[in-house]
């Protein structure tokens, strides 16, 4: 369960939002919403802890996630708008070394696996140069599916994915929150998932 | 793709070394840099072999020094703009072991290469073979200083505009012991004074930067991702 307590984020003079206030228990999702610059990002990153909030709490399973970093990281798994992608590896590679970097080992079976899931069969061997934003953006949601994580916080997922891969991204989260499991995304469609609250910042 | 369990560690330098020999013109650049920057000292000073052979030293490691510099604002930079960083930031592995696989993939990306070649180029300065040697050792102790100190300064001007200028500027300074400690080596023995302290004052200098630059490294990198 993640708990937030009067959150306060500020960039530069500009106060984005203050006194914020949520808890998502397990097997729960959430969805943020606003306008561009209401920082939806900022709120996602500080709840990563890449940021430090000017004021507020964060806690996991409560303990504040500052204090116990390298737990909340395995709790975690971070979807963010850059892809994290290495353009002169092909899609077998990066996942290899992005889980590896997190200490999660993954089978070349499994890696080959996942990125078929996600329609890439044929493409695991070609540079991520050559592949379009759609086929970037599988090969990230791939993820999902290989590093273990009990929340995960996606920022914007569905962004350059075809109608059938949003599908397949749907079903991915409804899977993880039947497991347990729970999801921070923000969106600017709707999101077809029960058992979810809608925050506009 | 063989160790599936390997250590995050290791995995880095794999990473980073994988990187590189994809990208075989930038590791070719600055050894090329290198050796013309070297080979340039002797065409203009001219064939007085004892004024070349007391110059050799410090030329050579003037030489590793600027050609460090050269790769060194890309150490960072494109896993920063990619988001790689970020990733790396948020695993439950120790993030500061991270950046020290990083910095070791830059030495022997960078460094190692300067070692093997440098007594090709001390040849050139009528350098007796037990100056190459110390020479070689000089800079086989050396160039990790580079490459750990280099990281900080990389760390430190991460998104600053204009950054390589002032990297320059920030990193230079900070090399000079290494220099004074390297090349002094090399001059010393040619003198008939023993090498022994400078190789010491150098294999100090060496420890302090391995205890400190990737600890000092992975907080300057924590910063430029806020």
């Amino acid at each position: 369960m993640l708990s937030v307590t009067q959150l306060t984020c500020q960039r530069g003079e500009r106060v984005l939002f203050q006194d914020l206030h949520f808890e998502l228990p397990d097997a729960h999702w959430l969805q943020i919403a606003g306008a561009n610059g209401a920082g939806k990002t900022s709120l996602l990153r500080i709840l990563a802890g890449l940021t430090e909030p000017v004021q507020g709490t964060v806690l996991w399973n409560g303990v504040e996630i500052r204090t116990e970093r390298s737990l909340w990281h395995r709790d975690l798994l971070y979807v963010g708008h850059q892809g994290a992608l290495k353009e002169e590896l092909n899609p077998e590679e990066n996942l290899f070394f992005s889980l590896g970097l997190e200490g999660f080992g993954a089978s070349p079976t499994a890696v080959r696996a996942a990125l078929q899931q996600f329609g890439l069969q044929g493409r695991e061997h070609l540079p991520v140069r050559y592949l379009s934003a759609g086929q970037r953006r599988r090969v990230l949601l791939s993820r999902l599916l290989l590093r273990p994580g009990r929340l995960w916080i996606l920022d914007e997922p569905f962004t350059a994915l075809d109608v059938h891969a949003s599908q397949l991204m749907t079903q991915q989260i409804q899977h993880h929150l039947h497991q347990g499991g729970s999801a921070i995304l923000t969106s600017h469609q709707p999101i077809p998932l029960s058992g979810g609250s809608c925050l506009t910042l | 793709m063989t160790f599936p369990h390997a250590s995050p560690f290791i995995l880095a330098i794999r990473r980073d070394l994988l990187l590189a020999a994809r990208h075989k013109t930038e590791i070719v650049t600055a050894l090329f840099f290198f050796v013309i920057v070297v080979n340039l000292l002797p065409l203009g000073i001219g064939p007085d072999t004892d004024l070349l052979r007391k110059i050799a030293p410090g030329a050579l490691w003037i030489g590793a020094l600027l050609a460090t510099l050269l790769g060194l604002q890309r150490l960072f930079a494109p896993d920063h703009a990619d988001g790689t960083l970020e990733q790396m930031a948020l695993s439950p592995q120790s993030f500061t072991l991270l950046v020290a696989g990083k910095i070791v993939a830059h030495w022997l990306v960078s460094g190692l290469p300067v070692v093997l070649i440098a007594p090709i180029l001390g040849v050139q300065f009528d350098l007796p073979g037990r100056s190459l040697g110390l020479l070689m050792l000089s800079l086989l102790l050396g160039t990790p200083i580079l490459s750990l100190i280099g990281a900080v300064g990389a760390a430190l001007t991460l998104g600053v505009r204009g950054g390589g200028a002032l990297l320059s500027l920030l990193i230079l300074p900070l090399y000079i012991p290494a220099l004074i400690f390297g090349a002094g080596a090399v001059e010393a023995d040619l003198a008939g004074l023993g090498a022994e302290g400078h190789f010491s004052l150098l294999g100090a200098v060496l420890l302090v930067s391995l205890f400190f630059a990737p600890w000092a490294t992975t907080a300057a990198l924590r910063v430029a991702l806020e």
